[in-house]
């Protein structure tokens, strides 16, 4: 936006609000509370919702009214949204760059790098919608007459705490994953470089993804973060952008439900290719049993 | 006790045709046959010792219908047997008589001669035993006879291509007719032949169209084909039979028949009368065992509880 | 139950097993006696007869177990997987040629029947010992990249209503991947670990690959707590699953548990109804109910409530409850005085709340600790009967309407470890399988279980899975 204010012509630009992303919506923290967010040099950009213990609360119940419609999709029709996020993605490239450059401090080529490793991100998770049972799960010779099944299914709702620096690619990152298997997300935003977060909600909001799948905070990452790890209807909670103080706060409130806690880990290279760790951690396995006929010792094996 | 099923009032109208009666017997709970196996294998593990071991073999050997149905069966062999289901141990006198000896039509009457004044019933295999394949004026005919040489029950065989063929109102039809040619006299047992109807819920389902039709007993197999008589497929008639008396208060008994050779077979047999049926149903009047070679471990394992030692095949008689 | 039918008395012979009047701690392959000296008793739960004294293992013995399990990694996690996994094929063989020793010590120690220990507990015992021993040499195929590494020392925590299958499920994983271990049974069963720890000896295992100690709550707090352990696992209670989850937060180590639960058993009016009255009879009246994922609530159909409760009734009437060493013993005691007088406080609850009580004629021993099979009928969600679990041969029956609502108030738990579903339908099973928030689903048939086969639970009921290859991602560092 710096270069907007740049523009040599008498037209005055129009800048936009940025909102949260909740339950498929753009509201306002419901606090009513903005926090000023600069670029690496120190220079205004925008005001960013700063979100409360109530909007947390709100994400979570959006959380889980879509999760049920959202874990039961079939894994086809999942992988067709997340790639539609890639193709609208790749449409917004341009705006998601600059953004990216404003909040990295990266020249335009890195950023660029870093926003077409999250468009194939979207992609590479796309793909993995209806694979990742088939490699995680499959069936289990139990010494008996039955049939024995285990397969991989969404944890539930998880918060996901975003890496703090890597503002979209650690963002994409850590959020595609989470939905790929059938969870549904409540993601805080890097806390010094939100914009790139709230963007992509307005990319999500246009890209098939139902409402509430996604839900993006902005603000101070502790304030939302505590509450969201204490909440008795969240299932997960992944602490990739706490650091390490906040980490161990969060993982003991983490406790009083027995969250899925995935811990924060040193990433040095958003750009490498992900393993599947970050799907499995939030996957529960249930194994399914049912007999078979029997192996004919009555002679009547139905 | 009544020797007759009546007809069963509470389920009367099952039987008004073809299509209600199908209607019941596909409405009956299915049978899970892991479960089912699973069950009775359990029950196979009780450990019966001392006391209860001496009460089961004599039990045991009172409930065994001692059957020879061999083309080469002749007089003397039936006479031979009939001795045997009197005395069955000769050392021994207070070992009890079976139950009955099961022959052929044309064998009832040496038979009855054999058994005369003992207590111990002649059954009589009928229908055109084993494959129940003959016109039903045959069957009856067939039944007659032995009826009229005195058998005291009849074994007969469920037309099992007319119930594979879901026609069971024929099959209850038969069973029905039969019951009638048995008149006052003689009771009915119904073979099923287990090992042909080949599932689970098949034999539920003969079960039930021979307790409506009024079976007196409902037996497993002829001991002719692979598979006969199993713990599991006993189990199911005995499960069966209490919910028939449940619902209607007629109790009708269970024979499993082939493949019961030792002891400790009988005795897990009787595990299973004992916790699935219930007590009622421990007495030869409402359970036997269809058997021949049975009788002959029964009798050493009845030995080795009252002298100690192990007896064997010299110390009993060979038929 | 006076039958003309009369059972005569069947017991197992219990002088298969020589146990002695006192063992020491387990550590660096000797039997030692604690730090300071303390010792506990530990009872014959169906007599109250104390079967032997224990060395109570303190935070100094733990400190020496661990020191002992981190020298044994070094050695251990280098050997080839090929040699690791012929000294748990070695343990497998021991406990087999050993098992009805031990099925019989279990029975003392432990309460439980003869015939479970000996059919269940011990053939599922040296089956995963079997399992887990042939992962050894093939990691590298199990799906988690090339060469997974172990953690290091493995802190194990048990409970005693499976004591020996809870070992194996723990020490047989932990160490085919190549990790050591510090195991604590549970303070009312002792005994098999220590037996355990004499077939490490007999099978050769390298000094301080395992270590028991016995002990208490505090034992376990300590272990779990000590810095130098990178793995924890756990299986007991939610609380104190919790607690641990609390104590390892902002470490490095690795945690699975395996906690509580409140199984629905789902009966649909198509069910197969004999086998279903099995598999609820299994499923909480196993192990005296004293199992995570028992089926403690019975959710029936309305359509056939009567005439399932008249046929579970009768065939609760035949259960045989009595000494566990009995071969004919169904229900043996509860595993202790304490939990029987949870059972006993709940029970009280249950009928305060309005609920109806029912149990078959049942003549309890007059020492030790007993609890009749009991089942409670009129009970809502609103229950304590119906959420608390008890943990003990307690049935609650409740009532739904419709799949949805039975799928509802299944789910209706903070717990998440096990269901079952009766019915006759299979795209019923599939659909009523594919709702329900729990981690094993048993659908016409109830508690099974097989070393292949991946156990733990969703939600409270904590998190990882034990057994089958799952089972090895909990003590790889992946």
């Amino acid at each position: 936006m710096s270069e907007k204010t740049e523009k040599t012509d008498l037209r005055l630009s129009v800048f936009k609000t940025y909102k949260l992303y909740v339950g498929g919506k753009f509201p306002r923290s419901e606090s009513g509370r903005v926090y000023e967010v600069t670029d690496s040099k120190g220079n205004w950009l925008a005001n960013a919702p700063q979100s409360s213990r109530k909007d947390a609360r709100d994400a979570v119940v959006a959380a889980r009214k879509a999760f049920g419609a959202w874990s039961g999709a079939t894994a086809y029709n999942r992988g067709q949204i997340l790639y539609r996020i890639a193709e609208m993605l790749e449409g917004r490239r341009e705006q998601f760059v600059r953004e990216v450059a404003d909040a990295e401090g990266l020249s335009k080529s890195k950023a660029a790098a870093q926003v077409d490793a999250a468009i194939d991100r979207w992609v590479w998770y796309a793909g993995w919608t209806d694979k990742i049972s088939q490699v995680v799960g499959g069936a289990n010779p139990v010494a008996g007459p039955f049939f024995n099944l285990s397969s991989p299914e969404p944890t539930g709702v998880v918060a996901v705490v975003a890496p703090q620096e890597s503002s979209f690619l650690g963002l994409v990152s850590v959020i595609a994953p989470v939905i790929a298997t059938g969870n549904t997300a409540i993601v805080i935003a890097s806390e010094k470089s939100p914009l790139p977060a709230l963007s992509l909600g307005e990319v999500l909001a246009t890209s098939d993804l139902p409402g509430g799948v996604v839900n993006v905070l902005s603000g101070r990452t502790a304030e939302i973060a505590a509450p969201l790890a204490a909440h008795q209807d969240v299932n997960a909670i992944d602490l990739a952008g706490a650091d390490e103080v906040l980490a161990k706060e969060l993982e003991i409130a983490a406790a009083d439900n027995l969250k899925r806690v995935l811990r924060p880990q040193a990433v040095d290279n958003w750009s490498a290719t992900p393993g599947t760790e970050r799907m499995t951690a939030f996957l529960e396995t249930k194994t399914v049993w049912h007999p078979t006929g029997s192996l004919g010792a009555s002679g009547s094996s139905y | 006790m009544p020797t007759t099923a009546s007809p069963a009032h509470a389920l009367a109208d099952v039987t008004a045709s073809d299509s209600t009666l199908r209607r019941f017997l596909h409405g009956l709970p299915g049978v899970d046959a892991v479960g089912l196996e699973a069950r009775a294998a359990s029950l196979g593990t009780r450990s019966i010792k001392t006391t209860a071991k001496a009460y089961a073999i004599d039990l045991a050997i009172s409930m065994v219908d001692l059957t020879t149905l061999e083309g080469a069966d002749t007089p003397g062999k039936v006479r031979a047997l009939g001795a045997k289901a009197v005395h069955p141990d000769p050392t021994d006198r207070t070992a009890p008589a079976t139950a009955a000896v099961c022959v052929y039509p044309d064998m009832v009457a040496t038979a009855k001669e054999a058994v005369a004044g003992s207590g111990v019933k002649v059954a009589s295999v009928a229908t055109a035993f084993p494959a129940g394949r003959a016109a039903l004026d045959v069957k009856l005919a067939d039944v007659r006879d032995a009826v009229a040489a005195g058998a005291d029950e009849i074994d007969m065989v469920i037309d099992r291509g007319a119930f594979l063929a879901g026609k069971y109102l024929k099959v209850y039809d038969e069973i029905v007719a039969v019951k009638e040619a048995c008149g006052t006299s003689a009771r009915l047992k119904v073979i099923f032949e287990t090992g042909e109807l080949s599932t689970y819920d098949n034999i539920r389902r003969a079960s039930w169209v021979g307790m409506l039709a009024g079976a007196d007993f409902i037996k497993t197999s002829t001991g002719k084909v692979a598979v006969n008589a199993t713990p599991a497929n006993t189990l199911l008639m005995l499960e069966a039979v209490r919910d028939f008396r449940a619902q209607t208060g007629v109790q009708v008994g269970v024979k499993p028949a082939g493949g019961i050779r030792t002891t400790k077979d009988a005795i897990k047999f009787l595990v299973l009368v004992n916790e699935t049926a219930g007590e009622d149903w421990l007495d030869n009047h409402w359970f036997r065992f269809g058997a021949s070679s049975l009788l002959n471990d029964l009798l050493m394992q009845r030995q080795k509880l009252a002298t100690g030692r192990y007896s064997g095949p010299d110390y009993v008689t060979v038929d | 139950m006076a039958s003309v039918f009369e059972y005569a008395p069947a017991p197992e012979s219990r002088s298969v097993v020589d146990i002695a009047p006192s063992y020491g701690l387990f550590i660096d392959g000797e039997f030692v006696e604690a730090a300071d000296g303390k010792v506990f008793k530990t009872v014959s739960p169906s007599t109250e007869e104390v079967l032997s004294e224990v060395a109570q293992a303190g935070e100094a013995d733990v400190d020496r177990a661990v020191k002992a399990a981190r020298k044994a990694f070094e050695k251990w996690s280098a050997l080839p997987g090929s040699e690791r996994a012929k000294y748990l094929f070695r343990i497998a063989r021991i406990i087999q040629e050993r098992s009805r020793e031990l099925a019989v010590l279990e029975t003392l120690d432990n309460g439980k029947p003869i015939k479970e220990t000996r059919d269940a507990d011990l053939p599922l015992v040296a089956a995963h010992f079997f399992y887990y021993a042939g992962w050894a040499d093939k990691l590298d195929h199990a799906g988690f990249g090339a060469n997974p590494r172990p953690l290091g020392v493995a802190g194990q925590v048990i409970p005693w209503n499976f004591p020996l299958l809870m070992l194996a499920w723990k020490i047989a994983p932990a160490l085919a991947t190549g990790n050591t271990v510090v195991l604590k049974p549970a303070e009312t069963t002792p005994l098999s670990a220590l037996f355990f720890a004499d077939i490490c000896r007999q099978a050769g295992l390298p000094k301080g690959v395992v270590n028991i100690l016995p002990g208490y709550g505090d034992t376990g707090a300590a272990l779990v707590s000590h810095p130098d352990v990178n793995k924890v696992a756990f299986t007991g209670s939610t609380a104190v699953g919790k607690e641990i989850a609390r104590t390892v937060a902002g470490t490095r180590k690795k945690l699975t548990l395996e906690l509580g639960g409140k199984g629905a058993n789902i009966v649909f009016d198509d069910a197969p109804i004999d086998q279903a009255v099995e598999g609820i009879v299994t499923g909480i009246f196993f192990n005296q109910g004293q199992v995570c994922c028992a089926g403690s609530r019975l959710l029936v159909q309305e359509s056939i409530q009567d005439e399932l409760l008249d046929s579970l009734k009768r065939r609760l009437s035949t259960l045989r409850l009595g000494d566990p060493l009995d071969k004919n013993t169904d229900i043996g005691a509860i595993n202790s005085a304490e939990q029987l007088a949870r059972i006993t406080a709940l029970t009280e609850q249950g009928e305060a709340e309005g609920a109806e009580r029912w149990s078959p004629a049942c003549e309890l021993p007059s020492s030790g600790y007993w609890f009749a099979p009991t089942l409670f009928t009129n009970v809502t969600q609103a229950h304590t009967i119906a959420r608390d679990e008890i943990f003990g041969p307690v049935l609650s029956v409740l009532t739904f309407r419709t799949p949805d609502e039975a799928v509802a108030k299944a789910n209706n738990t903070q717990y998440g470890l096990s269901a079952g579903i009766w019915t006759e339908k299979g795209s019923r099973i599939l659909a009523v399988a594919n709702k329900l928030r729990a981690g094993v689903v048993w659908s016409n048939t109830f508690n099974k279980f097989d070393p292949t086969s991946p156990f733990g639970g969703y939600k409270e009921s904590g998190f990882g899975r034990e057994g089958g290859r799952h089972g090895l991602e909990a003590y790889l560092d992946v």
